[in-house]
C-alpha cells in the first residue's frame, strides 16, 4: 500500500515537472462544433502536449462563462448580442473556426431520388400553404420525379436551438410572409408540425414517419445517411450539401473584418444557402489573465485550429474555412494583446 | 466508534428478552430503565424528524416553485389555464394544451392498463400465489418498473409508432395523417409503464383478504369467481384504488418517453390520433434555453403539475376513506 502511494507520488511529481512547459486550457460553449473541437484538441494534445478541456454547454452559457472569466475561451454559434457585449465589459474577438450547414431532410418511401427545393417552397411547406407532396409548385422544380399525392408531415425542433434560429433566419430571408408571421427565433411559434428534441429527435421523427420533412445539422444527416434536398442558392444555382466544398464555398464572400459573417443566403455563387459559421471568443486584451505564457498558449491553440486543425473538418461534417475567411481570422488573432503587445506576430 | 456497537448489543438483548417476556417486564427488569426510556424517546423523535423533514421538503418545493413562478403568474393570470396560445417569443403563455395533454394521456393510460393490472393482481394474488410460474411472472412485471424510460421511449418510437401508423392507414380516413405519434401511442406506452405500480399494490391487498371470509363464502356454496366478485374485490377495493392512484401519479409526471412519442405539438389534442404535448414534455424541451419570464412560465406549469398531483392524491384519499368507512358499517 505504502509502496503504491510512493509510486503514485513519484508519478505525480514527474508529470508536474514535465508539464512545466505545457498548459491545461479550458473552453466552453456551443454544442454544434463540439465533435470537431474534441477531435481537434485530441490531436493537438498529441502534437504539443497542451491539454484543452472543452465543454459543450450551449452558446449562451459559453458567453456567460467567458464573461465570468472561468474559461480561457468561449464558443458561440451566434455573434454576441448587445446585452452580452455590455456584460462582457471589454472587447471580445470573434474568430470563425468552420462552416456548417443545415439540410432539409425528408421521408418519401420507396423514392431514392434527391429532391430539389427552394427557400420559399420550404417556407410555404412550413406555413402549410403547400400541403401535398404532389403540389404543382414542388413538381415544377422536380421535373420527372413521381411525387406522391400525400400530405406533408412537418417536423421541427421542439427545444430552443441555434439550428432553428438559422433555419427560421433563412426562411425569413426567403419569404416575406414567413418573416412577417413567424420570424427568426431559437424557439418560434411554429404554425404547424411535430416537434423532436434535438437533432436526434427530429431525425428519428423524420425516419419514422413516412411523407415527413424536417431540418437537421448536416453532420447529423451524413452520419445517419438521411436523404437531403438540393437547394437553390441566391445566385440561382442548385447546390447539393453533400459536396462539402460547396458548403465551405458559402463563406467565400467578402468576409467582414470583425469575423461576424452571416452566411445564411450567402452571395457566394457556388455556396450552399443554409450555411452557418461558429466562433471562438477571446478577450482582445488578455492582461486580465495575469499569465502571458498561458494567454499565448490559448492563441497558439486557436491558430493551430485555423490551419493544421482544418484537416479534420470534412470527415466530421464541417466544411473548411476558405482562405479569405482564414486571412480575416489571422488578422483578428494578431490584434489580441497582453499589456499592449500582440501575443502572435 | 464504541457507541454504535454497544447499542447494537443492547438491542440484541432487548429482542431476546421480548421474545420470552412481555414488553412491560423488559422495562422493569432492565438494569437502566431511564436508558430504555431515553431510547424509546430518541427513536420516536427520529421518526418524527424524518417525517417532518420530508414534509418540509415538499413545502419548500412548493414555496420555491411559487416564488420563481410569481412573475409569470402576475404576467398571465388565469390565462395560463385557459389560453391555448404558447408563444414564448411574444410572452404569451397559455398552457391549456399541455394541461389537457397531460390529463388525457394519463387518464387514457389508466383506462388501458386497468383490465391488465387487475387481472395480473387477481391471478398472482389469488389464483396462483406461489410456485415458479408466479414468482417468474411477479419478477417480470416488477422488472417493468425498473426499465429506464428512455428505453420505453425508444420502444415506443421504433415499435409502437409503426404499428399505430398501420392502424391509421387501415382506417382510411382522409382527416387522419398516419404519423404514428400522438395521444393514443403515448397512452398505450404509459399504460405499459404504469402496470407494475398498480398491479403490485393490488396484488398485495388481494393477498391480504382474510382466509376466514373466503372460506365462509365457499362454505355458503360460492364459486371461485363469485368469491372474487363478492368477497375479494370489495374487501381490497381501497387498496386497488390506491394502486391506481399511484400509477396515475406516475403517468402524470412521465417525461422522457412521452416526449419521444407525443409529437410535441403545442395544440389541444383533437382526437386519439392527434399529436399534442404534456406539461413535463414542454418543460424538458424548453427549459434549457429559456430566460426571464419564459423560465418563470415553465416553472409555473411545473407548479400546476404539482398541484394536479396533489389534488388527485387528495381526492383519492377521500374516496379511500369513504370506502373504508363503508366497509366497517
Amino acid at each position: 500500500m505504502k509502496k503504491m502511494l510512493l509510486l503514485a507520488a513519484t508519478a505525480l511529481v514527474a508529470t508536474a515537472a514535465a508539464s512545466a512547459q505545457t498548459f491545461q486550457l479550458s473552453g466552453a460553449g456551443a454544442t454544434f462544433p463540439q465533435p470537431l473541437y474534441v477531435k481537434m484538441f485530441d490531436e493537438y494534445k498529441a502534437v504539443t502536449g497542451n491539454e484543452v478541456n472543452y465543454q459543450g454547454i450551449g452558446s449562451g452559457a459559453g458567453v456567460a462563462q467567458l464573461t465570468a472569466k472561468t474559461v480561457d475561451f468561449g464558443a458561440s454559434d451566434a455573434p454576441m448580442n448587445a446585452g452580452q457585449i455590455a456584460k462582457a465589459g471589454a472587447d471580445v474577438v470573434h474568430i470563425p473556426t468552420c462552416v456548417g450547414a443545415i439540410v432539409i431532410t425528408y421521408n418519401l418511401p420507396g423514392k431514392v431520388v434527391q429532391l430539389r427545393l427552394t427557400g420559399s417552397l420550404v417556407a410555404e411547406i412550413y406555413m402549410q400553404k403547400i400541403t401535398k407532396w404532389n403540389d404543382p409548385a414542388l413538381r415544377a422544380v422536380n421535373p420527372g420525379v413521381n411525387l406522391p399525392n400525400r400530405n406533408i408531415v412537418i417536423v421541427h425542433r421542439a427545444d430552443a436551438s441555434g439550428t432553428s434560429y438559422n433555419f427560421t433566419g433563412y426562411l425569413s430571408k426567403e419569404s416575406p410572409d414567413w418573416a412577417r408571421t413567424v420570424g427568426q427565433s431559437t424557439n418560434p411559434k411554429w404554425p404547424v408540425g411535430l416537434g423532436g428534441k434535438g437533432n436526434p429527435g427530429v431525425a428519428a421523427q423524420v425516419k419514422q414517419i413516412p411523407f415527413s420533412i424536417g431540418y437537421v445539422e448536416i453532420a447529423y444527416a451524413l452520419q445517419t445517411k438521411m436523404p437531403t434536398a438540393i437547394m437553390k442558392n441566391k445566385a440561382g444555382h442548385w447546390i447539393d450539401p453533400h459536396e462539402m466544398a460547396s458548403v465551405g464555398q458559402a463563406a467565400n464572400i467578402d468576409f467582414p473584418a470583425d469575423g461576424k459573417a452571416d452566411l445564411i443566403d450567402s452571395s457566394a455563387a457556388q455556396g450552399y444557402p443554409i450555411s452557418t459559421t461558429t466562433w471562438l471568443l477571446v478577450y482582445k486584451d488578455q492582461t486580465y489573465t495575469g499569465n502571458q505564457a498561458k494567454s499565448q498558449a490559448v492563441m497558439k491553440t486557436i491558430w493551430w485550429m485555423l490551419h493544421d486543425g482544418q484537416q479534420y473538418n470534412e470527415a466530421l461534417g464541417y466544411a473548411k474555412l476558405p482562405a479569405g475567411a482564414v486571412a480575416v481570422a489571422e488578422t483578428l488573432m494578431k490584434s489580441v494583446t497582453y499589456h499592449g503587445t500582440p501575443l502572435l506576430h | 466508534m464504541e457507541h454504535p456497537s454497544s447499542t447494537r448489543e443492547r438491542d440484541a438483548e432487548n429482542t431476546s428478552f421480548s421474545s420470552e417476556v412481555p414488553a412491560s417486564e423488559v422495562l422493569k427488569r432492565s438494569a437502566r430503565p431511564w436508558l430504555a426510556r431515553l431510547n424509546e424517546r430518541g427513536f420516536r423523535t427520529s421518526l418524527v424528524l424524518s417525517v417532518g423533514l420530508v414534509f418540509v421538503v415538499i413545502v419548500a418545493m412548493m414555496v420555491s416553485l411559487f416564488i420563481v413562478s410569481l412573475p409569470a403568474i402576475q404576467h398571465s393570470g388565469w390565462k395560463i389555464f385557459t389560453g391555448t396560445d404558447w408563444d414564448p417569443d411574444n410572452e404569451k403563455f397559455g398552457a391549456l394544451p399541455f394541461i389537457v395533454g397531460t390529463l388525457v394521456t394519463s387518464i387514457l393510460a389508466l383506462m388501458i392498463s386497468f383490465p391488465f393490472s387487475i387481472s395480473i393482481a387477481l391471478y398472482l394474488g389469488e389464483y396462483r400465489q406461489g410456485g415458479w410460474l408466479a414468482s417468474t411472472l411477479t419478477s417480470a412485471i416488477e422488472l417493468l418498473a425498473g426499465i429506464p424510460s428512455i428505453i420505453y421511449g425508444a420502444f415506443g418510437l421504433f415499435i409502437l409508432v409503426p404499428i399505430i401508423q398501420q392502424i391509421e392507414i387501415a382506417l382510411n380516413d382522409p382527416t387522419i395523417i398516419p404519423m404514428g405519434v400522438g395521444v393514443l401511442t403515448t397512452s398505450i406506452l404509459l399504460a405499459v409503464m404504469i402496470i407494475p405500480y398498480s398491479a403490485s399494490v393490488a396484488r398485495e391487498v388481494i393477498k391480504l383478504t382474510p382466509k376466514e371470509l373466503k372460506e365462509a363464502a365457499y362454505a355458503l356454496g360460492a364459486s371461485r369467481s363469485s368469491v372474487v366478485r363478492f368477497v375479494i374485490l370489495p374487501y381490497s377495493f381501497s387498496g386497488i384504488f390506491a394502486g391506481q392512484l399511484l400509477a396515475f401519479g406516475r403517468a402524470l409526471g412521465e417525461t422522457m418517453a412521452v416526449t419521444m412519442v407525443i409529437g410535441n405539438q403545442n395544440i389541444v389534442p383533437t382526437g386519439l390520433f392527434s399529436a399534442g404535448s404534456t406539461i413535463s414534455a414542454v418543460i424538458a424541451n424548453e427549459y434549457p434555453e429559456s430566460t426571464g419570464i419564459h423560465i418563470s412560465a415553465l416553472t409555473e406549469i411545473g407548479l400546476i403539475l404539482f398541484l394536479i398531483t396533489i389534488v388527485f392524491g387528495f381526492l383519492g384519499r377521500v374516496v379511500i376513506n369513504r370506502m373504508a368507512m363503508r366497509g366497517t358499517t
